[in-house]
């Protein structure tokens, strides 16, 4: 599955259109996680557990639009674009969408 | 009594901010170190926004990067965000933090490019968020979210 955030697949032909598709995924880490996220707001710096959170759930969400796209018979996916909601109190939802196409 | 508990008060958020104020600056001063370090590193490592056009033939393979990074602000920095709200005017403190995150945001998106083996990449995009704790706390801006994503670009060779 070729992933790309442009409107095209570069170097390549666009033959086929499947429409958009998206994947999302909300989560939360553990209270012992947020507790030292609390105490590191004291002294600033990287939040090493919210990243690693953001992250896998990004890869996630990816790779539920990968396989919603992959039902729908297309090699790849073009003009991918995330975006980051909190819904919950140290709970994050991630969201990903974009547009499955079949390439040659 | 009572003034001893608010005495009490005072000197907790007075060693508070001096820790954060230590700790902080010291912590900064090291990122921007290791930013400025880094992006030497990688200058060769194109980055745009635009999506630019190719040859047939030239373009061997592309695929999404991504780079993203949590970072929050000391609490004497808070401080003084709390204080600057009272005057208006820029707000410093969080003007280097953002900074920092997309800075350092970009340059794992780079890092995660270069491991592909990719020469450039294109239509690169920035997103910031707030997140954690602090994101539903009023309107405090505690700790931010950056994003950067784009497309890993592999030239043919020739």
């Amino acid at each position: 599955m070729i992933m790309t955030n442009v409107n095209t697949v570069p170097g390549k032909k666009i033959v086929e259109h499947f429409g958009i598709v998206q994947g999302s995924t909300v989560r939360a880490k553990h209270i012992g996680r947020d507790f030292m996220a609390g105490l590191k707001n004291l002294v600033g710096g990287e939040l090493k557990g919210y990243t690693e959170l953001l992250q896998d759930s990004r890869e996630e969400a990816m790779k539920r639009m990968e396989e919603q796209a992959r039902q729908m018979g297309a090699n790849a996916v073009v003009n991918i674009r995330f975006a980051t909601s909190s819904v919950a109190q140290g709970a994050a939802e991630l969201f990903a969408y974009g547009t499955a196409v079949r390439v040659e | 009594m009572e003034s001893l508990l608010q005495n009490f008060d005072l000197v907790i958020v007075l060693v508070l901010a001096i820790l954060g104020y230590t700790v902080g600056s010291l912590a900064e001063k090291r990122h921007y170190r290791s930013i400025i370090k880094r992006e030497k590193e990688l200058l060769k490592m194109a980055v745009v926004t635009a999506e630019g056009s190719f040859p047939p033939g030239k373009v061997g393979s592309s695929a999404l990067v991504s780079g993203s990074v949590v970072i929050s602000i000391d609490y004497f920095k808070r401080l003084l965000a709390i204080l600057r709200n009272i005057f208006g005017g820029r707000v410093k403190s969080y003007e280097s933090l953002v900074d920092r995150a997309r800075r350092e945001a970009i340059l794992r998106m780079k890092e995660s490019a270069r491991k592909q083996g990719a020469n450039m990449i294109i239509n690169m995009r920035l997103e910031t968020a707030t997140i954690g704790r602090s994101a539903n706390k009023r309107k405090s801006v505690g700790s931010v979210e950056a994003i950067a994503y784009g497309t890993a670009i592999v030239m043919n060779k020739g």
